[in-house]
């Protein structure tokens, strides 16, 4: 929403000072409106400032207003593309569905932290409260920590979903913005714990921050397993549109599954999905 | 300045010229503040009138997606970094004006001041990311998580102590030069030469730079942001993690929608409400002190 104001405003001196100059015709502009979650909106904004180099004559509104705006807008025509930050529910079958990249979120431990492995019944306990020392779980006494999102955070909304909690319900030591945060936070503090996007985690670690990503029922939080869809917290961003499909989107659309816009995809520490 | 002088003649002078700038300035620099509070009152509307401005006192938390909305936790939490960081700061820069006033010698205080200078000019992101991965795992072994109301106000004191100390080595430098004959004449002792001359002239200048300080140390968001760890709670104690009102904007703003949004800019609102209230409250202590206080008034 920030960044389409912006923009728009940026846009606008232009079209001022055109109109101020003379009243020469401006060239012919078609318009791509999409709208939806607000997970997707900056990656999507990103995308179509690289497709509109390309394709000088379009301009295309990215707005965000969440998941459910993005199914009516489409819907009900206000929009040539809506995006969905979650799975198609049985009565959305009258939409086609494009996965266009995977978010995972991963929990997060400090290196100092001999825990291995975390039951689930364990994490709610921990973020509920229930269980304030890692003695019970490594035999080493040490205070934890739980660091968690802000409200309004989508790695929240993903994390919450997946242990079936409120945000009430948790006790929280230290809450955080962005991943970078949370990976500065727990890389400080032995006895932390967190969850942040799997793709920023994995490139802090490289980058010898002093953090581990813990399995979630067995299975290691790697990107390669939130792309093949075995990682159990994590959630596919979509593209949607009704059968009556604009030329001009379905192309925009076909660009966003290219592997032209993976390294943006990945900027934004999501998992692009291979058609 | 005295022989051709057009301004004391023609009607359509340069003064004339010169006085409708400074009237456009200031009613600009008004009216954008005016303009300002406006938009933060229109925002704030929503939540005020669904929300109801006494469910911000008494709402057990702050959760707005659950319709919860206390703000009283945030507002003492601000306040509190605030205050503690003037605490620890204001004595500290005040002695170092004082050393660079009254002790440093000319070189000493060249070098002096260009290194209070740079760190006066440090982006405040760079010290709360010092505070990040420096100050606050030092505090978290002593006690977790670290992230806290004192490793905020120790960044923040940081990050004010230059600013109060070099402005106030200049209100100090001004009283001394003026008074420095008189005091070489009576032949006044250093501690007579500082606490019963040069301290009681520059007060009500020192007090505005005091000001000056806590202004920034209230409305400081990236600081607060990284090191107070964010959590919404009254400050029970010094390592509590608290959040203030402006990290909780900076927090959740990107994010936030409808009563959410309009939320936020209640906790603009207050902030401003608390930093205005602050300064009445400062400005009204100066005055009583000027009443009492002896003649004597900085020129």
């Amino acid at each position: 929403m920030k960044r389409t104001a912006k923009r728009s405003l940026i846009c606008l001196l232009p079209l001022t000072l055109a109109l101020v100059a003379c009243n020469r015709p401006a060239p012919p502009q078609e318009k791509l409106t999409i709208t939806g979650s607000s997970t997707i909106a900056p990656l999507l904004v990103e995308i179509a400032q690289r497709y509109e180099l390309q394709h000088p004559q379009l301009k295309i509104d990215v707005q965000s207003g969440g998941s459910a705006r993005g199914i009516a807008d489409t819907r009900q025509g206000n929009a040539h593309i809506g995006t969905v930050s979650r799975s198609p529910q049985a009565d959305e079958q009258d939409l086609h569905w494009y996965g266009l990249a995977r978010d995972g979120v991963g929990i997060i431990v400090n290196t100092a932290n001999p825990v291995v492995s975390l039951s689930t019944r364990q994490i709610v306990d921990i973020y509920t409260g229930k269980l304030t020392d890692w003695a019970a779980i490594t035999g080493k006494s040490a205070a934890i920590s739980v660091v968690n999102k802000a409200e309004g955070r989508s790695t929240l909304e993903v994390f919450l979903r997946f242990f079936a909690l409120r945000n009430s319900d948790i006790h929280a030591h230290v809450i955080i913005g962005d991943n970078q945060q949370g990976i500065k936070t727990v890389a400080g503090n032995a006895g932390a714990i967190g969850y942040v996007s799997i793709g920023s985690a994995e490139v802090a670690i490289k980058d010898g921050a002093a953090i581990k990503l813990l399995p979630v029922n067995g299975i290691d939080a790697t990107i390669g397993n939130v792309a093949n869809g075995s990682f159990p917290i994590a959630r596919t961003l979509h593209l949607i549109t009704t059968d009556t499909v604009d030329e001009q989107a379905q192309r925009f659309i076909s660009y966003c599954l290219s592997a032209s816009v993976h390294d943006l995809i990945e900027s934004q520490y999501f998992v692009p999905v291979v058609h | 300045m005295i022989s051709s002088s057009p301004s004391t003649s023609s009607p359509w002078s340069i003064d004339l010229l010169l006085r409708c700038w400074q009237r456009l300035a200031a009613a600009v620099a008004g009216g954008v503040l005016l303009l300002l509070v406006a938009y933060l009152i229109a925002e704030s509307l929503p939540a005020l009138m669904r929300i109801g401005p006494l469910a911000l006192l008494t709402d057990p938390s702050w959760h707005p997606l659950e319709g919860s909305f206390a703000l009283l936790p945030m507002v003492m939490a601000s306040v509190g970094i605030a205050l503690l960081a003037m605490a620890l700061a204001l004595p500290l820069g005040l002695a170092i004006a004082l050393f660079l006033t009254v002790y440093a010698g000319r070189r000493l205080r060249a070098i002096y001041v260009a290194m209070l200078e740079l760190l006066a000019g440090i982006p405040s992101v760079i010290l709360g990311f010092w505070g990040l991965v420096a100050l606050v795992p030092v505090i978290a072994r002593w006690q977790a998580p670290g992230t806290s109301l004192l490793a905020a106000a120790l960044v923040l004191a940081l990050m004010i102590t230059p600013t109060i100390a070099l402005l106030s080595h200049l209100v100090l430098r001004q009283a001394a030069q003026t008074h420095a004959l008189t005091t070489a004449a009576l032949a006044l002792s250093h501690y007579a030469h500082i606490f019963r001359v040069v301290l009681p002239v520059a007060m009500p200048a020192l007090a505005s730079t005091a000001l000056l300080a806590l202004g920034r140390a209230l409305g400081e968001t990236m600081v607060v942001l990284m090191v107070a760890g964010n959590v919404v709670q009254f400050p029970a104690s010094l390592t509590t993690p608290v959040r203030s009102l402006t990290a909780n904007i900076a927090l959740e703003m990107a994010y936030a929608r409808q009563e959410h949004r309009s939320a936020l800019f209640v906790s603009g609102l207050v902030l401003l409400l608390v930093a205005g209230g602050l300064y009445f409250l400062i400005a009204r202590l100066q005055r009583g002190d000027k009443e009492q206080a002896p003649v004597e008034s900085a020129a």
